[in-house]
């Protein structure tokens, strides 16, 4: 990224307020085992269902965990499936979109059709479909969440390759006898960078919000792990809570999807001059 | 164009055995052994060995899949053991319509919302309205739709049912499955506005994602459209601001925003799932995770099959319709 496309991601105010509440989450996802002197796991009989107090802000839950000690301990695992999530579409939809870009034919056609049969099931009714048979636990959550997300990282690379395939220094890489695989990775995968990016950032809003999805439905991560989407299925069923749990555990995943967005949304409009306001 | 439409009707039953290819292997992909999940864990061997060889479990997999195939052409979505062996096809007949008048009910919400915040916006850009309705929108994207339904169901809870389809001292004479059209046939008023009051409160916590899309698509296709020369002449003949805006903008700012309606549907069929379990609508949603939980794989699968067909049927009609509004697509030349 350039310097001018650097200033106007910073200039963008919006874009900045998400990169913070990215920076944010992180710093509290990694720092919470020093700043909280609460346990997030182990079971705690007769601290169960406190309400807010000095030594817990938010209060604690049905096993007598420290509410809010769980929140950013779930940031962990929420950040990472966002993060995991994203990565199996990348692996799996960038060679896929490249490959159909590139060798165009019957190539093309099969691995568009592909895409299209993806596409052809509502999102998270396929993650689920891959779910149920695979049970709870993290991998389910990736698998089923990443084979979703394939279908934007394959279709932008397609497009990003069609468009550079003719180009001099493209032709040039093949002239010189470059295989391509190489072609791709040295020459068109620089250039095509950008809208990748951007696909990636929202990707992993929306992957962390399929992921908290699954979990609230019992799909997801393994019961009682500190996870939004589970504490906040927790929240949900055990009145008794208040539905302090739930509150605080939406709160986080809203807030964590809102940074990707804003984040996302500011450098499309950097790296891309005519989505950018008031161009 | 008549070749594009010959090839997207070509193309549909690809995908939909496709469809039903992805959904047979899911299902079958469950460890364990099928005829296990029919009779019980605990059915003596020799009842799960007659249960195997009953449903052909024991015969090679492609052959399975070929009677899964041909069952399903006849419109057989397989059984639901728990449930004293009730056709899956007609538990679908009685849900899917829930379903349906949910996500309508949403849609027209998100439509009607959605294109006065992106008016609004595009009209008054820059100022606080705009701010404003981008801010509704872009939080509508970014809050999850289970969250949003216990936040509705915190302030409203005094006012609306939080929970069900229809209050159940009522029985309603089922000639559509639709809740509001059958009490409305039925003339019964009292009934029609339980079936409303319950409908209130999951469709707003549905339509906010298709709102949110659809006001930020209204916004920038108006936008688009606000600066070309011919509004300019518009405005010059002297036209008022808001006849400009809604005869002569908004109609040519509407093709981006029809797509988008097709695939929100769609998106409103599998958001349904999660909005369901929050207000225990009696749905879809409802039925694909009761089913998961009690592992009635034929059940998941038909319910499946069935939102993909309805979600790949909805997406061509609204491609074609698509091409009808605008004369000028020639589908034959695009993705170049």
């Amino acid at each position: 990224m350039d310097n001018r496309k650097l200033r106007i991601l910073t200039r963008h105010r919006a874009s900045m307020a998400g990169l913070a509440l990215i920076v944010f989450l992180s710093a509290m996802a990694a720092l919470i085992g020093l700043l909280s002197p609460h346990d997030p796991v182990s079971w705690r009989p007769g601290e169960q269902n406190l309400g807010s107090s000095g030594a817990h802000w938010l209060g604690t839950d049905n096993s007598g965990r420290d509410i809010l000690t769980r929140i950013f301990f779930g940031a962990r695992i929420s950040l990472f499936l966002g993060v995991a999530c994203v990565t199996f579409s990348a692996a799996v939809g960038l060679p896929l979109g490249a490959a159909a870009g590139y060798f165009g034919g019957v190539t093309d056609g099969a691995i568009s059709r592909f895409l299209d049969i993806l596409l052809s099931f509502p999102g998270i009714l396929l993650a689920i479909a891959i779910a149920a048979p695979l049970g709870a636990g993290l991998w389910t959550v990736i698998l089923s969440v990443g084979v979703v997300g394939i279908p934007p990282f394959a279709r932008q690379i397609r497009a990003s390759v069609l468009s550079l395939r003719e180009h001099d220094f493209v032709v040039a890489s093949r002239a010189l006898g470059a295989s391509p695989t190489r072609t791709l990775i040295r020459e068109i995968l620089p250039n095509a960078a950008g809208p990748i990016i951007v696909v990636a950032t929202l990707g992993i809003g929306s992957a962390i919000l399929s992921a908290a999805g699954l979990s609230f439905i019992g799909l997801g991560v393994e019961a009682g792990t500190a996870e939004w989407g589970a504490m906040l299925h927790d929240g949900y069923v055990d009145p008794r809570l208040h539905r302090t749990l739930a509150l605080y555990s939406g709160l986080a995943i809203s807030v964590a999807v809102l940074g990707f967005n804003l984040f996302g949304d500011g450098l499309r409009d950097a790296l891309d001059p005519r989505s950018r306001p008031g161009a | 164009m008549t070749s594009y439409l010959f090839r997207r009707l070509l193309f549909l039953p690809v995908v939909l055995w496709a469809v039903s290819l992805i959904v047979f292997v899911l299902m079958r992909s469950v460890p364990g052994d099928p005829a296990a999940a029919i009779a019980g864990e605990k059915a003596p061997a020799e009842i799960r060995l007659r249960v195997r060889r009953e449903r052909g479990f024991d015969r090679p997999i492609a052959v399975q899949y070929v009677a899964y195939l041909g069952r399903l052409l006849h419109g057989d979505l397989g059984e639901s053991f728990k449930h004293s062996n009730e056709k899956v096809r007609d538990q679908i007949a009685r849900k899917l319509p829930h379903t349906l008048e949910l996500a309508f009910a949403a849609l027209t919400i998100a439509v009607a919302a959605g294109l006065s915040l992106g008016i609004l916006s595009a009209a008054f850009k820059g100022s606080w309205i705009d701010y404003a309705s981008m801010t509704v929108a872009l939080a509508g994207v970014s809050i999850p739709v289970f969250w949003l339904g216990l936040l509705l169901i915190i302030a409203f809870s005094s006012v609306l049912p939080v929970s069900g389809n229809l209050n159940p001292i009522y029985v309603p004479v089922d000639r559509t499955g639709f809740l509001l059209i059958d009490t409305l046939l039925m003339g019964d008023g009292v009934m029609f506005r339980d079936a409303l009051a319950h409908l209130v409160m999951p469709a707003l916590a549905l339509a906010t994602i298709p709102l949110a899309m659809i006001a930020r698509i209204t916004r920038a296709s108006m936008l688009e459209v606000l600066g070309s020369d011919y509004i300019r002449t518009a405005r010059a003949k002297g036209l008022s601001p808001a006849g400009i805006i809604l005869r002569h903008a908004l109609r040519n700012a509407a093709l981006p925003i029809v797509t988008l309606l097709g695939l929100e549907f769609g998106s409103l069929l599998g958001g349904a799932v999660l909005t369901e379990t929050v207000f225990d609508w009696d749905g879809m949603g409802t039925y694909i995770l009761t089913s998961v939980r009690e592992t009635e794989y034929e059940s998941i699968g038909g319910a499946v099959l069935v939102l993909a067909f309805t979600f790949v049927l909805v997406n061509l009609a609204t491609d074609l319709l698509y091409s009808f509004i605008d004369p000028r697509i020639r589908h034959g030349q695009q993705e170049a």
